[in-house]
């Protein structure tokens, strides 16, 4: 894991003192709250329905046991008991007081965490592959790549006005578990003659127009790869919409001048960039790379394990992923109980997860954009032991990508942009498809919801998506097809007309009787409808 | 901050047809590039902040920056305290704000970070140039 040196430990202990006095003069009225909200967002503030929320960063998702016990401390001082674990590999928490928020950031540098960027027009946390350090399919790990962006994404004065936010991830597999291409700029590291360099992608996004990335760049390598960016972000800065928040994303501008015309003014741009000395030597990137060492691992570890209990075995099955290293398994605990709020995990929880990080996973912790957690380095034989303690906390939910595996934003029940509730849905469709044995009848089944139009749920990404719209004053449910976050990614398409709540959860259940009528062989969900189209599925929902 | 004696700015597109012109005012959506090729003659540039949200003033300076630009470069309009330090680090040397600056506030901030994680059109050594030298 990334340690802070003298350096990073001031930026981020100045960065305290800078929102004291910022908040200080809000207070005092020397600075109206058109004034302060940019800076408030870029500290990840945000005036929701009942209370300030606060967004804190979790960089590329990793954090150590130390760093999660501080998330819950949090949880317990300043909010209501609880934290929500967010798609962008975040931890928010919902009931937060203004004049608190310094007093919170000040508790976060002591564990070299913060809040810096995530929120406001500017490059958000950067994401990754929750299995980084620990899939077997990556190139390299691609967190040292990400820690190198967090630093140069850090207060860069050319770019913390930009026209809207700005998402950027790193992946380092042809399989994608961080939604790579719905990002403004996803990175995917490969290599080319013994070198590693990133494939470009740029203009990806969800929202109200959602686009998938278009690539732009087949190898940058590492030693350019901040100019490259650097490029990226100048030709958007300066040519991005300002006129329509709507338009301002740069999926917008890609898809105006066309991927080609943007990549060749970056290309442009780039060259002009040559010789400024923008990128740090290769030392910089070995001194992070050498943080993010593989734990030491046991040899000959035993690979097997007793699956005797059933209940056990299940949740092995569903949760427990193979492990770059023989002997150790990859385990996801879901935040998806059934009748829970995706994502929500109470302080007791947290810390639970925490003591389970340090005596089983080398002290690693990974949050996922699909809103769990993940425990990447966990020796085998400990799996028995390990599942008995997150069962005891109430985290032992063996449904890791089936329907109820559900990625939901706050909706109306917290967001002041909502049109709709999400939460009370996805605990509706948790109970409907409550029977274990029938989820994993159903397989593989992303399931997403967003309460408004913004998309915060993915619900474009979903296999099944769900968008709530207010129709005439009631909510209204749009049920969408098709979609995909990973590397076969797609957009889902709406069905036809909105339901209310319980018919959305009806319509539901007629396309997976859709499914399971009509599947073959090995197909997923997703496999089938695009095998079959639309057109039964809508039949089954409508006819 | 200012000198009262300076030459008064011309708009882009006059500066481009006046030979004699060392003075420009660059409004937000202009294109910073087109003065790239004149750096060498101008004396002073003013870069518009029509709304403290719009930063395409930071990308325009920094490129004038790195093109040898070496004469005074002006912010004006809706420039706040808390912007001051992200525009220095631009390249912008003069500030013209519409609205006066808390100047104990805005001292506190100039004096603020003193590590930067990245390089721009001021001076300073991003923290990889001091750990690596």
């Amino acid at each position: 894991m990334y340690t802070y040196d003298t350096l990073d430990q001031a930026i981020v202990d100045t960065r305290v003192d800078e929102f004291r006095d910022q908040v200080a003069r809000r207070l005092s009225g020397a600075m109206s709250e058109d004034q302060f909200k940019p800076l408030r967002l870029m500290n990840g503030l945000y005036l929701q329905l009942h209370a300030y929320m606060l967004r804190v960063a979790v960089p590329y998702g990793t954090l150590d046991s130390r760093q999660m016990r501080m998330l819950a401390h949090i949880a317990r001082k300043y909010d209501r008991g609880y934290g929500h674990f967010t798609t962008r590999q975040n931890i928010q928490y919902n009931w937060i007081k203004l004049e608190q928020a310094p007093d919170i950031l000040a508790e976060l540098a002591t564990v070299q965490m913060h809040a810096i960027q995530t929120s406001g027009n500017c490059i958000r946390n950067i994401s990754s592959d929750q299995f980084a350090g620990a899939a077997a399919d990556e190139v390299t790990d691609p967190r040292p790549w990400a820690e190198l962006i967090r630093q140069w994404s850090t207060f860069h004065p050319e770019f913390s006005y930009l026209p809207r936010k700005f998402k950027i991830a790193v992946i380092a597999s042809d399989t994608d578990r961080a939604a790579m291409r719905l990002h403004d700029i996803g990175l995917q590291l490969v290599e080319r003659d013994g070198q590693v360099g990133a494939r470009v992608f740029v203009g990806g996004g969800m929202g109200r127009t959602p686009m998938i990335a278009s690539e732009i760049n087949g190898f940058v390598p590492a030693s350019q790869i901040l100019s490259y960016l650097e490029a990226c972000l100048r030709v958007y800065n300066r040519h991005g919409r300002r006129d329509n928040i709507y338009k301002a994303r740069i999926k917008i501008l890609v898809h105006d001048l066309g991927a080609e015309e943007y990549a060749s003014q970056v290309a442009a741009e780039h060259a002009a960039l040559a010789g400024l000395d923008l990128d740090p030597p290769a030392a910089e990137l070995a001194r992070i790379t050498a943080m993010f060492a593989s734990p030491a691992f046991e040899e000959d570890a035993p690979t097997q394990v007793d699956r005797s209990d059933p209940d056990f075995a299940v949740w092995v099955d569903q949760n427990v992923l193979p492990h770059k290293r023989a002997g150790y398994s990859i385990v996801s605990i879901s935040l998806k109980p059934r009748g829970g709020i995706p994502g929500d995990a109470s302080a007791d929880q947290i810390d639970v997860m925490a003591d389970l990080a340090e005596r089983y996973s080398f002290d690693e912790l990974r949050v996922t954009h699909a809103q769990n957690i993940v425990l990447p380095h966990v020796a085998t034989r400990d799996l028995p032991a390990l599942w008995t303690a997150l069962r005891e906390a109430g985290l032992a939910e063996a449904n890791l990508d089936l329907i109820s595996d559900i990625i939901a934003c706050p909706g109306l029940d917290y967001c002041s942009l909502a049109n709709a509730r999400s939460i009370p849905l996805a605990q509706k469709i948790g109970e409907r498809f409550g029977d274990l044995g029938r989820q994993r009848e159903l397989g593989e089944l992303k399931l997403k919801i967003s309460g408004c139009i913004n998309a915060c749920g993915h619900h474009h990404a979903g296999h099944i998506g769900i968008l709530g719209v207010d129709r005439k004053g009631t909510e209204n449910y749009q049920l969408l097809l098709g979609g995909s976050g990973a590397e076969d990614v797609s957009l889902a398409k709406i069905t036809g007309p909105g339901f209310s709540e319980d018919g959305v959860v009806d319509a539901i259940e007629k396309v997976t009787d859709v499914y399971l009528a009509r599947r073959q062989g090995t197909e997923r969900f997703v496999d089938t409808y695009r095998r079959l189209g639309m057109e039964p599925f809508k039949e089954a929902i409508y006819g | 901050m200012d000198s009262a004696t300076e030459e008064p700015c011309v708009t882009l597109e006059a500066f481009l047809t006046q030979d004699s012109a060392t003075a420009v005012r660059l409004e937000a959506g202009d294109d910073a590039r087109a003065l790239l090729p004149h750096v060498a003659r101008l004396a002073l540039v003013e870069v518009a902040f029509p709304t403290f949200r719009d930063g395409r003033g930071y990308s325009a300076a920094r490129m004038l920056r790195e093109a040898g630009y070496a004469g005074t470069l002006r912010a004006q309009g809706d420039v706040l305290v808390d912007q001051v330090p992200l525009m220095r680090r631009c390249g912008f040397d003069a500030f013209a704000p519409q609205a006066p600056l808390d100047a104990a506030a805005l001292s506190r901030a100039e004096n603020r970070y003193q590590a930067v994680y990245q390089r721009a059109a001021d001076a300073r050594a991003p923290v990889w140039k001091l750990r690596h030298g």
